[in-house]
């Protein structure tokens, strides 16, 4: 990126490409969920269908390149999975969608050939219908402030060049050139960056306390274990742009004069590893990692590292633990890690989209960026919105900006089940996945902050937002998350180990009807026991989603606890089916279905269910006709 | 005082100096608040899984104590309601998922969890049970493991790797799933173990226990047709006391005897008495090898401990090791071959239990070199726990008992036979002999300070006759691998090294009574000191018994008869039972069996060089349909690796050459004879 | 069956185990992305194997077992040919992942606790997310990642699958071309 390259939103996604204007290029997404859905056998239509319509197709990116040419190239994530495969043109400005390689042929002689647009592949936006032509007037991109995902859109992220030619590594040479440590630190600290990954801790800090420590050997170690059930921007990032991040960290080694990095990439995302590998092995050869960095005699060594799959890995103890070939179980602290880390030495470990942000700051000075956000938290954050709202993807928005934006603006609006718009539909957010905590409808207008989170019992956690609708019984969200903090606990201290698994017990009861007022008191004291007193960042956050719904959803609590009911009926256990004896004909459908012969009734009789033998599922309600099943 | 003022902070309103202590915890204990933790122990790294020792620092909230330092000026306060509802969760939390049969447990009244539980004031647990019950593992000769009681404090798994160097469990699986346990499941018998039984002393509960003998040896008191001879090890007066109320240290040799034969057994013995008699052995062994160029350093051999370990995981050094038996094994194997004549009775009839403060010494009387046709040198080993269990069931009032004097002969020692059961006692008595014999002017000053201390590798130098000997005294294994290893690698200066598994030695077996008090183990080791000290002699061979018995019985000292009942021999060991690796394999019965050691030794010295030959070889040749090649780990030869195993014939410093000849040698001897009685092979003769 | 290919195979496999082990300098730092490339080799992790990597790096036995066990990754049992592995992330639980899971474990007769097929065929696996949170819910077979699934479809491509198997077992060639899931897919 040039320090022209403008900071607010709108035009952002488009000019990314204002070295290269005269060549108009054809960018297909290539992250995960495109590649899904097919984006691959897109771009292998495209070359064919490219090649037949006498169009000269280039597929590396030269400098010299001429007018009449078309690039066609992959991105990486573009961030609006859901509508998958993506195809952009450039600079016309198109975003078609959904796009299958029946359709390419179109998009070349339409657009490409005739430069007219393929109507039917444009997204039409489901509150306006109205059918959106790129990225201006999507409101799923229009509202975003896409510092960290713009380069993802449109960058090859296998093509170093291509990074390079748009200003890549540029702050990389400025810092081991043109910049001391302590300038690089103080640089950071006055951008106010705050840590991405979850506790927000101030960047420049953390720097500082490794700069100062008196080592020989340092470590960077970029945390790319994004375990968040519902979080992926950092796979994003790894995958879209991968080359911002060995940047990010050869800034933050320069800073702390560390000479090894390493990134550590969560198993389950196999395209985030090979793209991270190529790109060191690309950044290796092009000389930028190595032994006379930027020709300035100093050495930098990059290595990429698999997680083996275990959510804990994402604390910073024990993701060292898990790099020295250990079980990945926290250790106490302190020390920390900028004081004693991998192998003992002072160590720190960023998140992905931190380091990310870091060579735009450099570029831009710390100024720019503050200018960004809200005074105690700068810059953007990405935010991985889905659950049941009509546009779901990645989101990055300037901290500050409401979660009415995002949810309704952005994501335009709460759907049903079925995907189909529901207005009087919102229920809750829940944000920070596992550690995280709700925000309701009276959160709909509070700022998304660091600090301003954290009031009302959440946090930002990496990111995860889930729209819920009526629908969702949030007790059952609860359990669903204390299922998943109890099955990652590592098993180290006693809190964590045994008091999830105790407050997934609990949960039981009430879900199961078994509760009763002690019930309540003891999810309570035993979720504030784990809080306080648990060793990690895990075990220490790990009862938010119970204490979270417990605060703003308790009257759901005390129905299932207290009248042995789930207003959303998706707690099977308090459901009691019974057959309208009116309504009944007797028709024996329900009997024919029920696995367990729970229903009598002679023929047209109103029919009976034993409640001793019903397992509550439902099949008789989808089976009756005349809707006489009910109470299910 | 220094010019600088004391650092200090406060504790529950008081202030109190900061001098040098690591954590919080242990300033807070100086404090004299006792803290609870499961898992913090002195000797180990800070671990932090309990979340017991919790504090409330002012403005950094509850933080645990034993993984914070001290700084100046912080006010710290040990209770608050909330820090004492957290314990209290912590523990009913633990009792939830914990097999709560207290009564029979062997750690009952002595079991951290249900003290803290006591202490704590829990009287009910709110929380539903989630413990499944598992099997006891009891595959191990001295030890017990039962999961069901075990609060995942870690304290073993530590106590394993750091201090000892094994590893030989550790945690597996996650979450709730977490238990620790040997490799794949196995069981503590069939792994690397080598049943020092340090696990069992830092366990909190009973999830580790010494594998009791207690009703064998009832039995053998109720048999009226059996002689029951007892010995006492050194280490075992100064610790029994403490299972009475008495202080660590305190010497009750006399109330032991008295207990014994109030117990009915027919005579009491002092392995000490042993002791001097392995001075004499082993004294004589060193002075040989030092001056007639034998191989040295030479390792003392009294720790069965080490001795497993030796032979696991330093084969090569086993010639290093002396060749005598341990002061328990020479009293077995003399007192079976001596008393059966003297008494009349058949050796069958004699029995012999040994008391120990050590865990291993069970699997040594039951190594089947220390017997004589199946029949054990020592047939039981009690732990001093174990006797202390015996004198409470009798209702013996132990410190109300007159003392009683030992039997004769073999209770009759020196103070050099006594300090065995402290790190440095070996080596002291054998230099009070070695110093003298070698001199041959009398050793007026006995006491050799060098060798004594508390620091788990200590060198002395001490100058015998002009001649400088270099010496280490080692305890806990990881030292002794420290020096095993220099030693192997061609770098040891030293002349002769002491090495007890044990931190303190024998003082601080597993064996003794559990004991949370930091100092009772010094105490213990200045007990035996001070018991030397008060004994007339204080040299092995000034013990008239023992010059009586090489006169009348055993004849020259590391003669024949000598040799034959006071000295062993070693053999290198595996260190997990039944781990072969298929890699060719045919169906069909007619196959040669080829393995290939890949142990440490054995692929130092290149045998996956050898393998890939012969894998190369199987198939370049068509030999596979019938060959069976495996890789192994270990076939006991690591002195003469890389080892091959071909049929059922070991092949010394193979190589591949080697190999694929025997390989076709017997494939070719196989084949149905076309050619009959024209290619003549050594292997079919038979 | 012809019993040489599987044996020369092992013989082959233990070489690499060699080669990975030599590979990571047999440093114990290693040990994660040892296990890694092994169980990429034998899709599982052999007990036997695992011994021959703590003797090799120097570590104990019990120390490889407890870090096999501790990561999800690390299989200890074979896995089946194909193995499917069902996002259950929040985005993916919410849009009704768990459905789609009953519905595999009932078209294989396989459950939470016997993931495998009989016939070693079909492994179902959960998995805490895949970050396609976007296409919930998310399954992948053999690494090829289908989205919006339902239970009838994740029942079709497993039908899929089995044809293409039906249709291997009948073929004359003994070893045909793997199968790959774009394959069946199309």
């Amino acid at each position: 990126m040039t320090n022209a390259e403008p900071l607010t939103l709108g035009a952002a996604h488009g000019s990314g490409i204002s070295t290269h204007a005269q060549v108009r290029r054809v960018i297909i997404c290539a992250g995960t969920g495109c590649m899904a859905n097919g984006a691959m056998k897109v771009f292998e239509q495209f070359k064919r269908e490219m090649a037949g319509s006498g169009l000269q197709v280039i597929l590396e990116l030269r400098a010299e390149a001429t007018s009449d040419e078309v690039r066609l190239s992959k991105s990486g994530c573009q961030g609006f999975c859901q509508m998958g495969p993506l195809v952009s043109v450039v600079p016309d400005g198109i975003l078609y969608n959904k796009v299958r390689s029946e359709d390419v042929a179109d998009i070349v002689q339409q657009t490409l050939v005739g430069g007219e647009i393929v109507e039917r592949l444009l997204y039409k936006d489901p509150s306006t219908r109205k059918s959106c032509r790129g990225l201006e007037d999507n409101p799923f991109y229009s509202r975003q402030n896409r510092l960290v995902l713009n380069e993802c859109g449109f960058l090859d992220p296998e093509d170093i060049h291509e990074f390079m030619l748009h200003g890549g590594y540029e702050a990389a040479r400025k810092a081991f050139v043109e910049m001391s440590p302590e300038q690089i630190c103080k640089t950071i600290l006055e951008s106010g960056l705050r840590g991405r990954g979850g506790g927000g801790f101030p960047t420049g800090r953390k720097w500082e306390a490794a700069r100062i420590q008196n080592s020989a050997k340092k470590y960077v170690i970029c945390n790319g274990d994004e375990g968040d059930p519902g979080a992926f921007m950092n796979r994003s990032v790894m995958e879209g742009n991968p080359h911002s991040v060995i940047e990010g960290l050869m800034i933050a080694a320069r800073a702390i004069g560390a000479n090894e990095t390493l990134v550590y990439v969560r198993a389950e995302y196999p395209l985030a590893v090979e793209r991270m590998r190529r790109a060191v092995a690309d950044a290796e050869r092009e000389g930028i990692l190595g032994k006379n960095v930027f020709g300035t005699g100093m050495s930098m060594k990059c290595e990429v590292m698999e997680g083996a799959g275990a959510f804990v890995c994402g604390e910073e103890t024990a993701m060292i633990a898990s790099i020295e070939g250990l079980r990945g179980m926290p250790t106490p602290k302190p020390p920390f890690p900028a004081q004693s880390g991998l192998w003992g030495k002072p160590t720190i470990i960023n998140n992905v989209e931190t380091l990310a942000h870091v060579s735009r700051i450099l570029n831009v000075g710390p100024e720019v960026f503050k200018n960004i956000g809200t005074k105690d938290s700068p810059g953007t954050k990405t935010f991985a919105l889905t659950g049941h709202v009509s546009n779901t993807g990645l989101v990055e928005v300037p901290f500050g900006t409401t979660l009415r934006e995002i949810v309704y603006a952005i994501g335009g609006g709460i759907t049903d089940d079925a995907g189909k718009i529901w207005k009087t539909g919102f229920k809750a957010v829940q944000i920070g996945g596992p550690s995280g905590g709700c925000l309701t409808e009276e959160h709909l207008d509070l700022p998304l902050a660091y600090e301003s989170l954290r009031s009302v019992g959440a946090m930002v956690g990496s990111g995860g937002l889930v729209a819920m609708n009526q629908g969702t019984c949030m007790v059952s969200i609860a359990r669903f998350f204390m299922e998943f903090t109890q099955r990652e606990s590592c098993g180290k201290c006693v809190l964590c180990r045994e008091g999830t698994r105790q407050l997934l017990a609990l949960l039981d009861d009430v879900i199961e009807g078994r509760g009763d007022q002690g019930t309540l008191d003891l999810l309570e004291k035993l979720g504030h026991a784990v809080q306080i007193g648990s060793l990690c960042g895990l075990g220490k956050t790990a009862p938010n989603p119970v204490l979270s719904t417990l605060r703003y959803f308790r009257k759901e609590y005390e129905e299932h606890i207290f009248e042995k009911r789930c207003r959303t009926g998706r707690c099977k256990a308090l459901l009691s089916p019974e057959i309208n004896q009116v309504k009944c004909k007797g028709c024996g459908l329900c009997i024919k279905v029920c696995p367990t012969n729970a229903i009598t009734g002679e023929k047209k009789q109103p029919h009976h269910i034993d409640p001793e033998l019903c397992i509550k599922c439902g099949a008789c309600a989808t089976a009756c006709k005349i809707h006489a099943v009910e109470g299910i | 005082m220094n010019s600088v003022t004391q650092p200090t902070l406060t504790i529950d309103g008081k202030t109190v100096a900061i001098e040098g202590e690591r954590n919080l915890l242990e300033l807070v204990r100086k404090a004299n608040i006792d803290l609870p933790t499961f898992c913090y122990h002195s000797e180990l790294s800070v671990y932090g899984a309990c979340r017991l020792c919790l504090v409330q620092i002012d403005g950094r909230g509850i933080q645990g104590a034993c993984s914070t330092p001290p700084e100046p000026g912080l006010k710290i306060q040990t209770t608050t309601p909330e820090i004492r509802e957290i314990r209290r969760i912590a523990i009913e939390l633990l009792l939830a998922n914990h097999d709560q049969s207290c009564p029979t447990c062997p750690r009952s009244a002595n079991c951290q969890l249900q003290s803290l539980a006591l202490r704590l004031g829990v009287k009910k647990v709110r929380f539903q049970s989630v413990h499944k019950q598992v099997a006891l593992d009891e595959s191990s000769p001295s030890l017990v493991r039962d999961p069901n009681k075990c609060v995942l404090c870690g304290d073993c798994v530590r106590m394993c790797s750091e201090i000892q160097g094994i590893g030989a469990i550790d945690f597996a699986h996650r979450g709730h799933d977490v238990s620790v346990q040997p490799a794949f499941g196995k069981q503590l018998g069939d792994v690397e173990c080598v049943n020092c039984g340090q696990c069992a002393s830092v366990c909190p509960t009973g999830a580790l226990t010494p594998k009791s003998e207690v009703d064998q040896v009832w039995d053998l008191l109720a048999d009226k047709k059996k002689t029951v001879v007892v010995q006492i090890a050194p280490a075992v007066r100064v610790g029994l006391g403490e299972c009475f109320g008495l202080k660590p240290g305190e010497i009750t040799t006399g109330r032991i005897v008295a207990a014994l034969k109030q117990l009915g057994f027919d005579q009491i013995y002092d392995t000490s008495f042993a002791a001097d008699l392995t001075v004499i052995e082993e004294g004589t062994e060193f002075l040989e090898r030092k001056t007639e160029g034998g191989q040295l350093p030479m390792f003392t051999s009294c720790c069965p401990g080490w001795v497993k370990y030796a032979e696991q995981y330093f084969p090569e050094l086993l010639p290093n090791l002396s060749t005598c038996r341990s002061p328990q094994a020479m009293f077995g194997s003399l007192v079976k071959a001596m008393l059966p004549d003297q008494m009349n009775i058949e050796r069958k009839d004699l029995k012999v239990v040994a008391i120990m403060p050590c865990t291993a010494k069970k699997f040594e009387a039951q190594r089947p070199e220390m017997g004589v046709n199946g029949d054990p040198d020592v047939d039981n080993v009690l732990t001093t726990q174990e006797l202390a269990q015996m004198i409470q069931s009798a209702g013996i009032m132990f410190d109300m008992l007159q003392p009683e004097s030992f039997d004769m002969p073999f209770g009759f020692y020196t103070g050099a036979g006594v300090i065995f059961g402290n790190s440095g006692g070996v080596m002291e008595a054998v230099l009070r002999y070695a110093a003298e014999k070698a001199t041959g002017k009398r050793l007026d000053q006995v006491e050799f300070q060098q060798v004594r201390g508390d620091s788990g590798l200590r060198e002395a130098s001490i100058t015998v006759n002009g001649s400088v000997l270099k010496l280490a005294i080692v305890h806990g294994l990881r030292n002794a691998r420290v020096v095993a290893e220099q030693v192997r690698a061609g770098k040891s200066h030293y002349d002769l090294i002491e090495v007890m598994a044990c931190p303190g030695g024998c003082v601080g077996g597993a064996g003794q009574p559990v004991t949370t008090s930091p100092n009772a183990r010094a105490l213990r080791t200045k007990g035996l000191y001070h018991a030397d000290k008060t004994l007339q002699l204080h040299k092995s061979q000034d013990n008239v018994f023992i010059t009586e018995c090489y006169a009348k019985f055993l004849g020259d000292i590391g003669g024949e008869k000598a040799h034959h009942l006071l000295h062993t021999s070693y053999q290198s060991r595996r260190r997990i039972a039944d781990e072969f690796l298929p890699l060719v394999e045919p169906k069909g019965e007619d196959k040669l069996k080829v393995s290939v050691c890949l142990g440490t030794n054995c692929f130092l010295n290149g045998s996956q060089e050898v393998l890939n030959g012969v894998l190369r070889h199987a198939e370049q040749s068509g030999l596979e349909g019938k060959l069976d090649v495996r890789a192994g780990f270990c076939f006991e030869k690591c002195e003469t690796g890389p080892t091959v195993m071909i049929g059922n014939e070991h092949i010394e410093h193979c190589t591949s050459k080697k190999a694929i000849e025997e390989i076709n040698n017997r494939i070719e001897c196989d084949r149905p004879a076309q050619l009959p009685n024209t290619h003549v092979c050594k292997h079919c003769h038979d | 069956m012809a019993s040489m290919p599987v044996t020369v195979d092992r013989a082959e496999k233990f070489e690499k185990v060699c080669g990975i082990l030599n590979r990571f300098a047999r440093r114990p730092s290693g040990l994660i992305p040892i296990l890694q490339a092994i169980q990429h080799e034998y899709l599982y992790l052999p007990e036997e194997i695992l011994t021959y990597v703590a003797t090799s790096l120097d570590v104990p036995p019990a120390r490889v077992f407890g870090v096999a066990t501790f990561y999800a990754h690390f299989a200890l049992e074979p896995k089946g040919k194909h193995v499917i592995r069902i996002c259950d992330g929040t985005a993916c639980h919410v849009k009704q992942s768990l459905p789609v899971l009953e519905a595999l474990h009932a078209a294989l007769g396989t459950s939470e606790k016997s993931k495998t097929t009989a016939d070693m065929l079909f492994t179902v696996e959960t998995v805490a997310c895949l970050g396609a949170c976007g296409l919930a819910p998310v399954i992948v077979i053999d690494e090829q990642v289908y989205g919006q699934v339902t239970p009838e479809r994740a029942v079709g491509l497993l039908k899929e699958i089995k044809a293409q198997e039906a249709l291997l077992a009948t073929s004359s060639a003994p070893l045909a071309e793997q199968l790959s899931a774009e394959e069946c897919h199309d």
